[in-house]
């Protein structure tokens, strides 16, 4: 299984690989944004987290359809289903690797595109440990949507139109607890933990599925 | 004969990959030399300089921030010259100029970009605002991640010089009216309050030290580049010997 | 141990591709499968394979040690057209990735990677990306795939469909090599694989329609 991961993340990181496309594309994304809602900083720093929060989700789709195309467009994924190791743990394996290489990056980046936001400290530390927390979730979803649309032509577009509106409860508990963190009133742990509940959730039903979609997909 | 032909023949003979080689291994210990000189002579001058009696001593970061955002302008402009020679004369030599260019280039709008924004903390009291000179260094920065991203998106060399030769020359005509549209942009919203540097004229006890920054990043960015290049050079040989090396394995194995 | 399929039968939408194939192989057996385009070989390695479902019928392992597998396809190898090598990794990490993922399985072990890349007549190149090889070379190292993880069935797709005649021959070494340790191999190929005493299983083409689905 290490040999997985290991392999997934060198591919990720060698020639081709996808893993700085994402962090680029969360970055344009997250820059465009103020040129079509204007300069004024004390609303970007208003409107920053939600802003971050959907440039995440975007840019975590980006490489999903790859995640098991490149695997069948070359055979491995006929060998990878033969193997006496459970897929569903393979497809779990396959999603670390994948998280690591383009979900991680985006955390990172995250607090450099907070400054861009005139985001202040607080919220910039929320959305960091929200992004970290909630960023699998997306990968772990999007893993059963790219397994479905894995033998499909144009699977790309697809993926991202199935696996976005099952990401929206993501999207509304992690953005839900960075505004926690910073406006004083609503407490910050309840989206938390709703966040962190969602990600462990989606960790088992999205092999699952992934695994069943796969099997079903081979022709 | 003409001389301009010949001239122009002159100078692919000194654009060739092995020329270039042994021409520039004598000439890029001298360029760090004088390189390491100015920025000696850069250093001592920006630290011997006065601070300013407004800014106090955050001015010094001037002396980074400004040659940085000059070699970011002119490191993409060199880029441009190389794509021109990708794409009208096809040569190898400017298609590995452009590659190398771009990671030296994004460096220096990224040195550019958090200089500025530490110079911009203690002035206006926020790491980044939305103005027109920052956004359109920002938005240099990205197109460099691109081209660089493309570059490494493509297998075949030639092949991933041409399309970032057409993207390098569609980025520099686009750079002055995105330029533009930003500045008309930012002024819709936001009166042109920030500080400018260029608003008055510099004292001389700045201009020096300036000056001679600029001169020692510009003499950097040459070393680096003329090595970037060097090391792309080997890095293709290499790439080379290796396809060759797999043709005779396999050929050696049939005939025996 | 044995690999017994009996009467088989599968579908691809709503075309009965064969029916009624059974075979049985046995320790250093192999089973040539031969037959026109379209009669079904692929498809019917991809069911004993467990890649496809199967419409009737059913394959099992039987004899000593076929305890030892949860499924049939856990003790295969698979040869396909495509060779399931990642284009950007060394020779050296693919092998290395499907040595490790792989692993042997019970009743055998898988030689080392560099002896690998020997058998296949490509040693000394395993530092290279996988991309820089020539198509029949890197055919050839799929092939080495099938020695560095130990499996006692060979299910083999038109192995030697891009090769020169050299390559033919070591492979057919290779098999043999593999049967003579007890080892089974299942192949689909129009051309003669030399491998000694095979078993042929000629396939007739096209069963028809399966009209009863909508009657």
């Amino acid at each position: 299984m290490t040999a997985l991961l290991f392999r997934d993340l060198k591919l990720a990181v060698r020639a081709g690989g996808g893993a700085m496309i994402g962090v680029l594309f969360f970055m344009t994304v997250v820059a465009v944004i103020p040129f079509g809602v204007g300069p004024d900083l004390n609303l970007l720093a208003r409107i920053g987290p939600a802003i971050l929060w959907i440039g995440a989700l975007l840019a975590a789709l980006l490489g999903l359809d790859r995640l098991f195309q490149a695997e069948r467009e070359d055979g491995s994924l006929d060998l990878i289903l033969m193997q006496e190791t459970p897929l569903v743990l393979t497809v779990l394996v396959k999603c670390l690797a994948h998280w690591l290489a383009t979900g991680l990056p985006l955390v990172v980046a995250s607090p450099l595109l907070a400054l861009f936001m005139n985001m202040d400290a607080a919220a910039m530390a929320a959305t960091m440990l929200t992004l970290l927390v909630g960023t699998p979730a997306i990968t772990f979803i999007g893993a059963a949507g790219a397994a479905v649309a894995v033998a499909l032509p144009r699977g790309g577009l697809l993926v991202s139109i199935l696996v976005l509106p099952l990401a929206i409860p993501v999207l509304i508990f992690g953005v839900s607890a960075v505004y926690a963190a910073v406006q004083e009133p609503a407490p910050f742990l309840p989206p938390f933990l709703f966040l962190t509940a969602l990600t462990l959730v989606f960790a088992v039903i999205g092999p699952v599925a992934a695994a069943a979609a796969l099997r079903a997909s081979t022709d | 004969m003409s001389e301009q032909s010949l001239a122009i023949r002159k100078f692919s003979d000194l654009a060739n990959p092995t020329r270039f080689l042994a021409l520039s291994a004598i000439v890029w210990p001298w360029m760090a030399a004088i390189t390491a000189l100015f920025f000696a002579v850069g250093l001592y001058l920006c630290f011997m300089s006065v601070g300013d009696y407004q800014q106090g001593e955050t001015v010094r970061i001037m002396y980074v921030h400004v040659p940085a955002a000059w070699l970011s302008m002119m490191c993409y402009s060199v880029m441009a010259a190389s794509a021109l020679g990708t794409l009208v004369w096809r040569h190898p030599l400017a298609d590995v100029s452009a590659k190398t260019a771009a990671p030296i280039g994004a460096c220096f709008t990224f040195i550019a970009l958090i200089t500025g924004s530490l110079w911009g903390k203690p002035m206006w009291g926020t790491w980044w605002v939305w103005d027109a000179r920052l956004t359109s260094v920002f938005v240099l920065f990205l197109m460099y991640l691109g081209l660089i991203a493309l570059n490494r998106a493509v297998d075949d060399p030639a092949r991933a010089a041409k399309v970032s030769a057409i993207l390098i020359l569609v980025g520099f005509v686009n750079i002055p009216i995105i330029k533009f549209s930003v500045e008309w942009w930012n002024t819709l919203h936001q009166p042109a309050s920030v500080i400018r540097l260029d608003g008055p004229t510099i004292d001389p006890e700045f201009l020096w030290p300036l000056l001679v920054m600029a001169i020692a990043f510009t003499l950097l960015f040459f070393t680096l580049h003329i090595l970037a290049m060097r090391n792309e050079i080997l890095r293709r040989r290499v790439a080379t010997l290796r396809r060759l090396a797999a043709r005779s394995a396999g050929y050696g194995e049939a005939s025996r | 141990m044995r690999l017994v399929a009996e009467r088989l039968s599968a579908r691809r939408g709503e075309d009965l591709i064969f029916r009624d194939i059974s075979f049985e192989i046995g320790p250093g057996e192999a089973l040539v499968v031969k037959g026109p385009n379209g009669s079904g070989k692929s498809t019917l390695l991809r069911v004993v394979a467990g890649l496809l479902p199967r419409e009737a019928g059913k394959v099992a392992l039987a004899g000593e040690g076929a305890q030892a597998f949860e499924t049939v396809a856990s003790a295969c190898h698979y040869l396909g057209h495509r060779n399931a090598m990642k284009r950007e990794l060394t020779v050296e990490e693919n092998l290395h990735f499907w040595k490790a993922f792989a692993g042997d399985s019970h009743g055998g072990a898988g030689v080392a990677i560099d002896a690998a890349a020997e058998a296949v007549g490509l040693g000394g190149i395993v530092h290279l990306p996988f991309g820089y090889l020539s198509a029949g070379q890197q055919r050839r190292m799929a092939m080495a795939k099938l020695l560095v993880a130990w499996r006692p069935i060979w299910i083999l797709d038109e192995p030697t469909a891009a090769l020169d005649a050299a390559a033919e021959t070591m492979f057919a070494g290779l098999v043999n090599a593999h049967l003579s340790q007890g080892g089974l191999a299942l192949a689909a190929t129009h051309q003669p694989l030399g491998l000694g005493a095979a078993q042929e299983l000629h396939m007739a083409g096209f069963a028809g329609v399966s009209v009863e689905a909508w009657a």
